[in-house]
């Protein structure tokens, strides 16, 4: 039987995954948008498990309103990126360095 | 000692870690896409084995069937050049990797050590339980102000995207409604007194 240990290690992995998506994809804003996907799908399953093993729906609620802040901010982003590619003609994150920063 | 539960979940674990990886590594994003869309499935499916239906079925109805279809959209439309986006793919691998394999150690370690993955598996669900109904017990009772705001935010986000992507092009035609509701009657009709004209 998986037990708690399982699904956890199981959302580790998938967060680390995310997480060199992060490294690999540095310069393409679309896959990073992704691999922030992954990390919180990961860190969902780990609030169903935890939610699952102490009896508590406690844990669904909080994913229940972590899906509804990823939609938002997958919006926001992918708008953002058609206004800068609309600009730039580009979605590589080097070009985006208009401010100096 | 491996039943059914424990096969399903290797199974989709392995789809999901799998997808998950070609999501990272594929070389056109329009396969990255599709690739997070199985890894969202067999998501879903670890969420029924833990017995979250309402969400599992969610997450296929409003992560695939929305969000998803969102990215693919946005990456049809953008015309990137895939060979710039790909120059030192591997040159930040090692890093990764490393800070990677440093996360995964340091949750492993507080697993082994902390006693909450000894927590035996709960009694199975009496044979009348919904997860939807129980969700919505405590959505609309204890949860409800979040949740109210979780609809705001979404309002918010909606008039965010459209504020950011809609421009207006000059020399397109299009109709200007406060001017239409603001004219009278005397600016379209334009009475003339012709006289008869004798030749």
């Amino acid at each position: 039987m998986p037990t708690l240990s399982s699904y956890l290690i199981l959302a580790a992995l998938l967060f680390s995954i995310g997480v060199i998506g992060i490294f690999l994809n540095r310069k393409n804003v679309i896959i990073l948008l992704m691999a922030i996907e992954l990390m919180l799908l990961a860190v969902n399953i780990n609030l169903v498990a935890f939610s699952y093993y102490l009896g508590n729906l406690a844990g669904q609620i909080f994913v229940f309103f972590i899906l509804t802040v990823a939609a938002a901010e997958a919006a926001i982003g992918l708008a953002i990126l058609v206004v800068y590619f609309r600009n730039r003609h580009s979605i590589n994150v080097d070009d985006i360095d208009e401010l100096r920063g | 000692m491996l039943n059914i539960t424990s096969i399903l979940f290797y199974a989709f674990s392995i789809v999901l870690l799998g997808a998950a990886t070609m999501v990272v590594i594929a070389r056109n994003p329009v396969y990255a896409t599709l690739y997070l869309v199985l890894a969202f499935f067999s998501a879903a499916a670890i969420f029924l084995l833990l017995g979250a239906e309402f969400l599992g079925l969610i997450l296929i109805l409003v992560y695939v069937g929305a969000v998803m279809v969102l990215f693919l959209f946005v990456v049809m439309m953008l015309d990137i050049n895939l060979a710039r986006l790909k120059e030192g793919f591997l040159s930040y691998l090692p890093l990764g990797l490393a800070i990677a394999a440093l996360g995964v150690l340091e949750l492993a370690m507080v697993y082994w050590t902390a006693p909450m993955g000894h927590i035996p598996a709960p009694a199975p669900f009496p044979g009348n339980y919904d997860n939807t109904r129980a969700l919505g017990y405590v959505l609309y009772t204890q949860y409800l102000y979040p949740f109210e705001i979780a609809a705001a935010i979404l309002l918010v986000a909606i008039i965010a995207a459209i504020a950011l992507t809609l421009r207006r092009r000059s020399g397109t035609k299009s109709q200007r409604t406060e001017e239409q509701l603001r004219v009278q009657a005397k600016d379209r009709v334009h009475l003339v007194d012709l006289r008869a004209n004798k030749h």
